[in-house]
């Protein structure tokens, strides 16, 4: 696993790029981490509120692990990672090499735009981080 | 893989407490958790699960003050110990910045230990990472029980079998009093944030 060192306009730009795809399409909070469960960068105004931390180190070894199931039975990677709850449910996907994004929203937001926009934002983001896609 | 954010001036280590399965690498996180001031700890997280055992990981976060103007935020993470859980170790392991390999002190377990030191290896050589590439430490834990019947190791045998190619330091402890757990966590944190400053914010100090 290369090192990630961040600067400020990098995280900059990756912050309002997700303003603007998600946090304006009404999801309330976005975090970008890497799949140590570092967070890289959070977005929304919940995300103050919540416990950040636990949340992406959970996600990180949740993504890990489903990946691991992935390869058990044949594939690479699972593309579509989603929890539905009564009221918020939680979307996970790979950005790059090493980066997941964690989509949190309420069921007043439909998973299809989640879906477009984050596919969207990944390759966005992917170029502000350099990674190749 | 540390992360350095330079816009909020904070470094992130993760530091591994690894080990052979009950050996105590929960107790010392608990430890630290309910010694600490609750302004430098974040909330423990420990995955629920049946019995004492670890399934997962336990995390603790922890704020260890400024170097150089840069916050530093160590996260502590633990392994579940048992050798079936491989490939969730090797999950853990993804970034780890600093090791701490607890070993147990019972003379029963002295085929665990060696094993886990092996198996440890072989995790980190997935990551790409040698043995002697990170900082890791070694803690004696169960230390208490030379004092009881209870056939244990002495610390001679435990070196001979686990510390004979790191050459590192090894802390005596018993976890479920206090003993030895800061002195681990002291030295390990100081190793970890040397290396990573040295390697991140000022390189070629090492």
């Amino acid at each position: 696993m290369s090192d990630l060192v961040l600067t400020a306009p990098v995280l900059e730009e990756a912050r309002s790029q997700i303003e603007n795809a998600l946090i304006k399409a009404g999801v309330h909070t976005v975090l970008l981490i890497d799949e140590a469960g570092n967070i890289v960068a959070s977005c929304g105004a919940e995300s103050e509120r919540l416990d950040t931390t636990s949340l992406a180190a959970l996600a990180a070894a949740n993504f890990g692990a489903t990946s691991q199931m992935a390869k058990l039975i044949g594939e690479d990677d699972f593309s579509l990672l989603f929890h539905k709850g009564k009221k918020d449910s939680i979307h996970f996907a790979r950005v790059g090499g090493n980066l997941i994004l964690i989509t949190i929203f309420g069921d007043d937001v439909s998973l299809g735009l989640v879906r477009l926009r984050v596919a969207q934002l990944a390759e966005t983001i992917r170029g502000v981080f350099g990674f190749e896609s | 893989m540390a992360l350095i954010d330079l816009s909020k001036k904070e470094v992130h280590c993760k530091i591994v407490y690894y080990g052979p399965g009950r050996c105590g690498k929960t107790t010392n996180l608990l430890y630290i958790y309910n010694a600490m001031n609750s302004a430098a700890r974040g909330k423990m997280l420990t995955i629920e699960t049946k019995g004492d055992r670890t399934l997962f990981f336990d995390l603790l976060p922890l704020n260890l003050g400024k170097v150089n103007g840069f916050d530093i935020r160590i996260q502590l993470y633990t392994v579940p110990g048992q050798t079936i859980y491989e490939a969730t170790r090797k999950l853990v392991l993804k970034g780890v910045d600093g090791l701490v390999f607890v070993a147990d002190s019972l003379k029963v377990r002295q085929n665990k230990n060696i094993e886990s030191m092996d198996d440890l290896r072989r995790n980190l050589r997935e990551h790409n990472l040698g043995m002697n590439e990170i900082p890791i430490i070694l803690q004696y834990n169960k230390r208490d029980l030379a004092t009881t019947p209870i056939p244990t190791l002495t610390v001679e045998e435990l070196e001979h079998d686990l510390n004979q190619e790191l050459k590192t330091r090894g802390f005596e402890a018993a976890a479920t009093k206090g003993i030895g757990v800061f002195e681990t966590l002291k030295e390990i944190s100081k190793r970890t944030v040397r290396y990573v400053v040295s390697k991140h914010l000022m390189p070629g100090s090492r």
